[in-house]
């Protein structure tokens, strides 16, 4: 089994906020990060899938159309982005990055070809900050 | 032998912006500005980096207390511009579009106003891990 990561990135505003509780617990829970008139990040989305290689071509999967449908599925929907108002499978949901790492697996899953399986995401929103998901 | 030496201090802050003339049309924006205009905003991680030139002073040994240099940027840049919307909520953004060079030319002059005239300043702004800009040129 091989594993292969692609790597892409993006930048996009958002904030942490939760539309049950008031201004006043929002802001005593996600500080600066629930400011009114957004905030924003350059993230980096680390796909990470595995899979064996082909015989013919030596590759698990193309990475040039692995990127091709991160792009698609992923960054063409969240660059220049606002994650809370634009993107559609963040509606409803409240901006972390753990969530968003989420919905990421949830859109990208399907669109991979049956010999590969997404195996892990890493997405890095500031230097310091980052999640990993497993889809577990 | 001189006893110049340049310092420097990296510090970070992340805000949202947009690049957008309000007396151009839309269409005019989107085909200067493009992704950079949409109305809802985007945002960065900027790194910025100050660089302060200067003599060693022969008492401390220092051309500048970074600790002092890293306040002052807390307290000018950091302060003013972490987790903001810097079109919306910075009085400096308010008439000025917030391109990289316009930010960095803000950001010198914010420090600038605090340093010793005997000490050179320059800042080097990234806007992403492959766009920055340095002022003064």
């Amino acid at each position: 089994m091989v594993y292969l990561t692609r790597v892409e990135h993006f930048n996009a505003a958002h904030r942490l906020y939760n539309p049950d509780w008031s201004d006043e617990q929002n802001e005593a829970v996600f500080g600066k990060c629930s400011n009114a008139n957004w905030h924003g990040h350059n993230f980096e989305l680390f796909v990470t899938i595995k899979g064996q290689p082909d015989p013919q071509t030596g590759f698990i999967f193309d990475a040039k159309k692995l990127s091709s449908i991160v792009r698609e599925r992923i960054v063409d929907k969240v660059d220049h982005r606002n994650l809370n108002v634009d993107v559609d499978f963040m509606q409803g949901k409240l901006c972390s990055i753990e969530h968003f790492v989420m919905a990421i697996w949830k859109e990208l899953e399907p669109a991979l070809p049956p010999q590969v399986k997404l195996h892990a995401l890493k997405l890095i929103e500031t230097p310091r900050i980052y999640v990993e998901y497993f889809g577990e | 032998m001189s006893n110049r030496v340049s310092v420097f201090r990296k510090e970070h802050f992340n805000a949202a912006h947009r690049l957008y003339r309000p007396d151009w049309d839309d269409a005019t924006n989107d085909r200067v500005f493009g992704k950079c205009a949409l109305p809802n905003f985007h945002g960065h991680n900027y790194e910025l980096i100050v660089k302060v030139t200067g003599e060693i002073d022969p008492e401390t040994g220092y051309v500048i207390d970074l600790k002092l240099l890293s306040d002052l940027i807390q307290q000018e840049v950091i302060e003013r511009f972490d987790h903001r919307n810097l079109n919306l909520d910075t009085k400096e953004f308010a008439q000025l579009n917030p391109t990289a060079e316009n930010i960095a030319v803000v950001i010198h002059g914010l420090l600038r106003k605090q340093l010793s005239d005997s000490l050179e300043l320059q800042v080097r702004l990234y806007e992403t891990p492959r766009n920055f800009v340095e002022y003064p040129a």
